[in-house]
């Protein structure tokens, strides 16, 4: 299968993307590490007439200590991720998590940065963020602002960055190496989640979310609110489906997807809360 | 019927949009070409440096059968644009080892039979080369999820396993 033909810019700094992206409105699309954006065009069902490549850029691939928290480069691959000591000691889960992306080859090139962006509810780090109340740093011809994970994933592939806007850094809070875990229920070991369920604890209590539960990655505020009422991990759990809206497709029901839900946040909370 | 060898990129209309200069060290070797921008690197490799040992498989990123290194790494050739590769350093199985001479993990191939039909062989080999540069002595554990991008529909991989393991000489 070979992509609809396109004109390759490829830029040489985080302007020079937001200019090919003023230039050529939502014709365009940023290509990182492909990892998504390629297998839909090669399916013909994205078909950008400019694809600006970022992945030179290797000033956005970094994970840095601020103090407060950890700064991430956009264009800090999965494997970068996996393998980071400061990730791993300051916030475990993301590492973790990171690790569990799709298979070696695909970690290679993958992009924290472009799973982000792509918004796809199956992806691995989309929850794991949503569920540290991560920030998104995004500039754009007007400038860099910054955009709150929650309320940042608004549909189906679709987020609240602007056409004209690249994705630049990602900040996470300190949550520590330990104090989480990610249930991956999948057919094939580099498959999607058919369902997925993050748990980990934060200062303001344990984050609970879910991948592949909707049309957007979820958190389970009736699952955090259980817990803060004292609930213990199989109560809590009981409410895991509450305010989804999963997808039924060959793999599973959407009655199953409930079912593996309530049992995969029981499983993630029980090795969290140890 | 057939008449000689027919090139993929007959099959589909060429673009009239502008191509890019591309110099990718291939095998040690230096390759410069004028690419379509849509070029894949698997079909770069396959027909414009004519090294068919990389394999077509799923063409989905899912199977990989098209593994190939870039500056050292495993990635899927068939998701990646040759523009992508453009300045570094690819190697395909082809150039694993120089002449008539097997890498160690082809030779532990043959000698623990981790192969039947023979079409996931090139990608497996490739993704195991790696996986042994990152974990040069892996676990029979590390290795199963090491290889977990790359399908064999006739092994049961049990003999691809112990041909890595003993590529490493941790059996």
């Amino acid at each position: 299968m070979i992509p609809a033909a396109f004109d390759y810019v490829r830029a040489a700094s985080a302007d020079e993307v937001v200019a090919a992206l003023v230039e050529h409105g939502d014709e365009a699309k940023v290509l990182a590490g492909g990892m998504s954006l390629l297998p839909l065009m090669k399916l013909r069902l994205a078909t950008p007439a400019v694809l600006v490549d970022a992945a030179r850029l290797t000033d956005l691939s970094y994970v840095r200590d601020e103090g407060e928290h950890l700064a991430i480069g956009a264009l800090t691959r999965h494997r970068d991720l996996e393998t980071s000591e400061l990730l791993s000691a300051q916030c475990g889960v993301l590492r973790g998590v990171a690790a569990e992306v799709g298979d070696n080859q695909v970690r290679h090139r993958g992009t924290i940065g472009g799973s982000v962006v792509h918004g796809d509810p199956a992806s691995d780090l989309p929850a794991a963020l949503l569920a540290l109340d991560a920030t998104f740093v995004a500039r754009g011809p007007n400038g860099t602002r910054e955009l709150d994970a929650t309320g940042f994933f608004l549909g189906f592939l679709e987020t609240a960055l602007a056409p004209d806007e690249l994705l630049v850094e990602i900040r996470v809070p300190k949550t520590g190496p330990d104090g989480w875990s990610y249930q991956k229920f999948n057919r094939r070991a580099q498959d999607w989640a058919i369902v997925g369920a993050l748990a980990v604890r934060t200062e303001g209590g344990t984050r609970v979310a879910l991948v592949n539960m909707g049309a957007t990655p979820l958190r389970v505020p009736a699952v955090e609110q259980a817990l803060v009422d004292g609930a213990g991990a199989e109560e809590a759990a009981s409410h895991a489906a509450e305010g989804t809206e999963a997808p039924a497709d060959l793999n599973a029901s959407a009655t199953f997807r409930e079912h593996l839900a309530r049992v995969l946040v029981r499983r993630a909370l029980e090795q969290s809360l140890v | 019927m057939g008449s000689g060898r027919k090139h993929l990129s007959s099959t589909y209309p060429k673009s009239t949009r502008s191509t890019v200069d591309i110099s990718i060290d291939v095998n040690g070797r230096s390759e410069r070409h004028d690419v379509e921008p849509r070029t894949l690197l698997v079909q770069y490799l396959r027909e414009s440096c004519e090294l068919t040992g990389t394999k077509v498989g799923c063409d989905t990123s899912s199977c990989g059968a098209c593994t190939v290194l870039v500056d050292g790494e495993s990635v899927k050739s068939c998701t990646m644009l040759a523009a992508q590769a453009d300045g570094r350093s690819v190697t395909t199985i082809e150039g694993l080892a120089p002449g008539d001479a097997l890498h160690p993990v082809q030779a532990a191939f043959v000698e623990h039979h981790g192969l039947q039909c023979g079409f996931c062989t090139a990608g497996m080999v490739m993704a195991a080369v790696s996986l042994l540069e990152e974990i040069p002595s892996p676990t029979e554990d590390d290795v199963r999820m090491g290889l977990e991008g790359n399908l064999c529909r006739c092994t049961g991989y049990h003999n691809i396993v112990q041909a890595v393991l003993a590529a490493a000489g941790t059996e």
